[in-house]
């Protein structure tokens, strides 16, 4: 194929980044939101390093491993490491420059280490995360990048994944809960009621995520044409969907529709939606919103009967949504709509052992290696607060700082006062 | 008749409001305040301002009781509220007067003991 830039699809790929790179300060905003008032700015901050440390080493060889060769390997080469190669031309087949597709696939490799970071909320330590951090973007969410979406051999053995149900959601969902096992609970877990301080930011953060969201699977596509309007619509339907069935839910369950519940059901039915988008029709993406409610519902209900404090559920609305939405694949994928192939219903049995063989394998690996990373970088250095620290709250242990300041009794330090300031209580020597 | 007012860490407030539980005293109402009380100052830092926090957020819990549920009471405030670092509080005991249940009427010691119903 002649490669030919089309400028249409270069400019909404380039709004499509942009969409996606603020789906992260969103999630740090919906999950800030559900932290208490003293571990806001940590939980905020988690977010924004995962910009600073995936997008690094994204460019460095995270890129590369996903997506440099290694046609039906487990593994890319490194010829693209520190982008050497990534240019204007675009890559084979495709219509945008490379440099664009990198930009594109870095928003993902960005907003998946932020997700993990749910688990492990209001007790990590924030040098150890972005440790953790740098290690798990070109470890675990490159490689996975490369089987589902670089040609790897999930993709190659024909696995349909749209925008990441493998790498993306699963990945960071078992990972969740591999880092809240290794990682431990919060000290007042299963003790105290640990509450969500700001139910706005949390459906504000959602509804940003959502947003953004229509660049993450519309812009799958890596074009205008037909998968990438279709996974755009599907965005639209498959989250209302699974938000009717959520208030259904919620009134069944708790008599009140609550809007926690709306804020984690718009998230559920992005994530239902991602693997799907490009590959159901309409009217199945619906289905898949309604239905798709459920196990994640299930999930949230039971995890908080058990001592695994994985947060903020990450499991529940990032990996057992992924799971269900790339199964969904094997069933209702319809190749009049997708025009690459069809599921079960239509007859292609073999479209669901593809979709089953990645529900398998992606978590497996996902949470072997996050466990395995976790357990080394905890050897090297503390991963949580004492409980004294955990306890006056990680912004002013970590950072310095307070998310809602008032200034009263703050006395101002000029330049030449800092020798003579007393120690900080926050690092009591 | 007492007032028994608790000045404790806000960290600390939870660890309080069980051991009231557990001492029985049902009646009492808490504030946020702030204040200071020997601790060493925290150090921020906004955007190049370096302040020092000199006052702590507190909570203050008030518990009216009857004179034979105080040494309880005092007791589950240091039970709760202590950690062992300075900042951990201060209990203070002072004499009430006069005490009403606003919905019966009842006054000072009926006023002060919880009813079951």
């Amino acid at each position: 194929m002649i490669a030919a830039i089309d400028t249409g699809d270069t400019a909404w790929m380039l709004v499509a980044t942009a969409l996606v790179l603020m789906m992260t300060p969103a999630l740090g905003l919906f999950y800030a939101g559900l932290v208490r008032a003293k571990n806001v700015l940590n939980t905020f901050m988690m977010s924004v390093a995962a910009i600073a440390v995936a997008a690094v080493t994204w460019a460095a060889v995270g890129y590369s491993l996903a997506f440099d060769g290694g046609e039906g390997k487990v593994i890319g080469g490194l010829g693209n490491a520190f982008l050497s190669g990534v240019g204007f031309e675009p890559r084979a087949g495709g219509t945008i420059p490379e440099l664009v597709f990198f930009a594109f696939q870095a928003t993902f490799c960005i907003i998946t280490v932020a997700l993990i970071s749910g688990a492990v909320v209001e007790r990590m330590r924030f040098g150890p995360f972005l440790v953790f951090s740098a290690l798990w973007s070109v470890l675990v969410y490159a490689v996975l990048a490369h089987w589902a979406f670089g040609d790897g051999w999930l993709m190659a053995g024909g696995t349909l994944d749209f925008a990441g149900g493998v790498p993306v959601e699963m990945a960071s969902g078992f990972s969740a809960l591999a880092a809240a096992l290794v990682v431990g609970a919060r000290k007042d877990y299963g003790r105290q009621a640990l509450l969500p301080h700001n139910a706005v930011y949390v459906l504000l953060g959602a509804g940003l995520l959502w947003f953004g969201w229509f660049g993450f699977n519309g812009g799958s596509g890596f074009s205008t044409g037909n998968p990438s309007v279709l996974a755009f619509v599907n965005t639209l339907l498959c989250p209302a969907c699974t938000l009717v069935a959520w208030f259904i839910l919620d009134l069944i369950r708790g008599r009140k529709v609550t809007a926690i519940g709306a804020a984690t059901a718009i998230v559920v039915g992005c994530v239902l939606i991602t693997p799907a988008g490009g590959f159901i029709s309409p009217g199945w993406a619906m289905l898949l919103g309604f239905a798709g409610a459920l196990p994640s519902y299930a999930v949230i209900a039971y995890r908080t009967r058990t001592r695994v404090d994985e947060t903020l559920d990450v499991l529940a609305a990032h990996g057992t949504a992924g799971l269900v939405g790339i199964l969904f694949i094997g069933f209702f994928a319809q190749a009049s709509w997708n025009g690459v192939s069809d599921g079960l219903l239509y007859g292609n049995a073999a479209q669901l052992w593809h979709q089953v063989l990645a529900v398998l394998a992606g978590p497996t690996y996902a949470f072997v290696m996050t466990y395995v990373l976790l357990k080394l970088v905890g050897l090297a250095m503390p991963l949580r607060a004492s409980d004294r620290e955990e306890a006056m709250g990680m912004d002013v242990i970590q950072h310095g700082e307070e998310a809602y300041v008032t200034g009263e009794g703050a006395i101002l330090l000029l330049p030449d006062d800092h020798a003579k300031v007393a120690v900080p209580v926050a690092d009591p020597g | 008749m007492k007032l028994v007012i608790g000045i404790v860490r806000p960290e600390q407030a939870n660890q309080v409001l069980e051991a009231l539980y557990r001492a029985e005293v049902r009646g009492f109402s808490i504030s946020r305040v702030q204040g200071h009380g020997g601790e060493l100052d925290r150090v921020e830092t906004y955007r190049g301002t370096t302040v020092q926090m000199g006052l702590s957020e507190k909570v203050r819990f008030e518990v009216a009781v009857s004179d034979n549920f105080v040494e309880k009471t005092v007791g589950a405030l240091c039970e709760g509220a202590r950690t062992g670092e300075v900042g951990d509080g201060k209990i203070f005991v002072v004499p009430l007067e006069h005490a009403v249940r606003i919905r019966t009427g009842d006054s000072d010691e009926g006023a002060v003991t919880p009813v079951s119903k």
